[in-house]
């Protein structure tokens, strides 16, 4: 149940991006989440409005990317998508595998706008 | 953001580099920006920060991790018991409320800084660097930080640890790397404890754990031990003398010591929360 402490980490990092760019409003943010992240995509979106209520991220639309569990065989070079308790070479079996894929926690994406205030948009299907 | 070694691009998200650059317009006059940053790269700043401190004082910092209970306490009363003449340690305790474990590691003469994190059910970067405050590095050589018990959430910050240590005790059961992969992935070393309760705990195979531990890639040794009798606690003690002579080692070659998750050290462009304020600040 850390997912609060990391969307409260996403929010400083969008609010910095924003400042850099002289955005003052997000619209999209883009994440990439992968299952061995220790973080769960669902608890972050669930967590995400209290923290952005109030910010110029507020009305912006969380989207997170899936980022599957890939692993580069060593031994027969083989890179093959597996279970994130299963990280052996589907191949061959071998264990001696580097993770390609599956551990992303990361800030992807951002979109912008200088808009004060927000046009009509289309409400969400 | 790493920029320089792009350890953040994956086969997952290099096509957002590819296409167009960091940096697009889209249709609604809108920018868009390709950050690819971790979404814990303040934490992960601060202890590759933490870890510098470290290696200044050429202090070996481990952190210890497992489910409440594991015996991560009792493990370090019996290795305070067995090294205390060999090394000054110290520890840091996290825990949700209580002095309680702090006070069992002062029982024994080292200094014990106790963090309680309220609800918090990790540590995390910053609140290892409040402690250090408290604490004298230039008479340790191994810092202990025992984590708050659990086996989900603290295997996601980094510490600034040189060393992950996860305990799994024999009652807690054999599969146990295969139900927390992010955990068990994470140990340089796994700890089975409390192998004096298998002759009465007879599912629990240590053979098991160690082939749900080899599923996850994981090469790290898994070496059991129990703390209250003492049995083949040797072999522990044997991996931190090794881990110590080769942090001394790395500190020596003036190196960058850092062994953590995300090692490099860079200068920061961009202004973020007070580390500039961490320089000197050993020994209250």
């Amino acid at each position: 149940m850390h997912e609060f402490s990391v969307c409260a980490a996403l929010m400083q990092q969008v609010e910095r991006v924003a400042q850099e760019h002289g955005a003052s409003r997000v619209e999209r943010i883009v994440l990439q989440l992968g299952p061995l992240s220790g973080v769960e995509a669902s608890l972050l979106l669930r967590a995400w409005p209290l923290v952005a209520s109030g910010t110029l991220a507020e009305a912006a639309e969380l989207v997170i990317e899936p980022a599957p569990v890939k692993v580069e065989c060593a031994q027969c070079g083989l890179v093959s998508e597996v279970p994130p308790n299963r990280l052996l070479c589907a191949g061959c079996g071998d264990y001696r595998t580097r993770l390609v894929s599956g551990d992303e926690m990361l800030l992807a994406t951002l979109e912008l706008s200088q808009r004060e205030t927000r046009a009509m948009t289309q409400p969400c299907a | 953001m790493c920029d320089t070694c792009g350890c953040n691009i994956t086969p997952g998200n290099e096509h957002l580099i590819r296409a167009g650059g960091r940096l697009a317009r889209t249709g609604e006059g809108r920018e868009a920006v390709t950050v690819l940053e971790s979404l814990l790269s303040e934490n992960d700043h601060q202890a590759a920060h933490n870890r510098q401190h470290f290696d200044r004082h050429q202090v070996l910092a481990v952190n210890l991790m497992s489910s409440p209970g594991a015996g991560k306490t009792t493990l370090l009363e019996a290795t305070i018991e067995a090294l205390g003449d060999e090394f000054r340690m110290a520890v840091i305790e996290g825990d949700l409320e209580t002095e309680n474990d702090a006070e069992r590691i002062r029982a024994r003469g080292v200094d014990a800084v106790q963090i309680t994190t309220g609800s918090a059910c990790h540590l995390d970067a910053h609140m290892v660097h409040d402690a250090l405050h408290k604490l004298d590095l230039d008479g340790v050589d191994i810092l202990f930080i025992e984590n708050v018990g659990n086996l989900v959430c603290p295997a996601s910050f980094d510490l600034g640890q040189h060393r992950n240590i996860t305990l799994l005790s024999v009652p807690e059961g054999d599969d146990k790397p295969a139900k927390y992969p992010v955990m068990f992935r994470a140990a340089d070393l796994v700890l089975l404890t409390k192998t004096d309760l298998l002759p009465y705990l007879t599912d629990f195979s240590p053979a098991r754990a160690e082939h749900h531990l080899r599923a996850l890639a994981s090469e790290s040794p898994l070496l059991p031990l129990s703390s209250t009798s003492g049995e083949a606690i040797d072999s522990w003690l044997a991996w931190l003398r090794t881990e110590m002579a080769a942090q001394r080692e790395r500190v020596k070659q003036g190196g960058a010591a850092a062994q953590g998750p995300h090692q490099h050290s860079h200068h920061h462009d961009h202004p973020h929360g007070g580390h500039e304020t961490l320089s000197g600040n050993s020994g209250t």
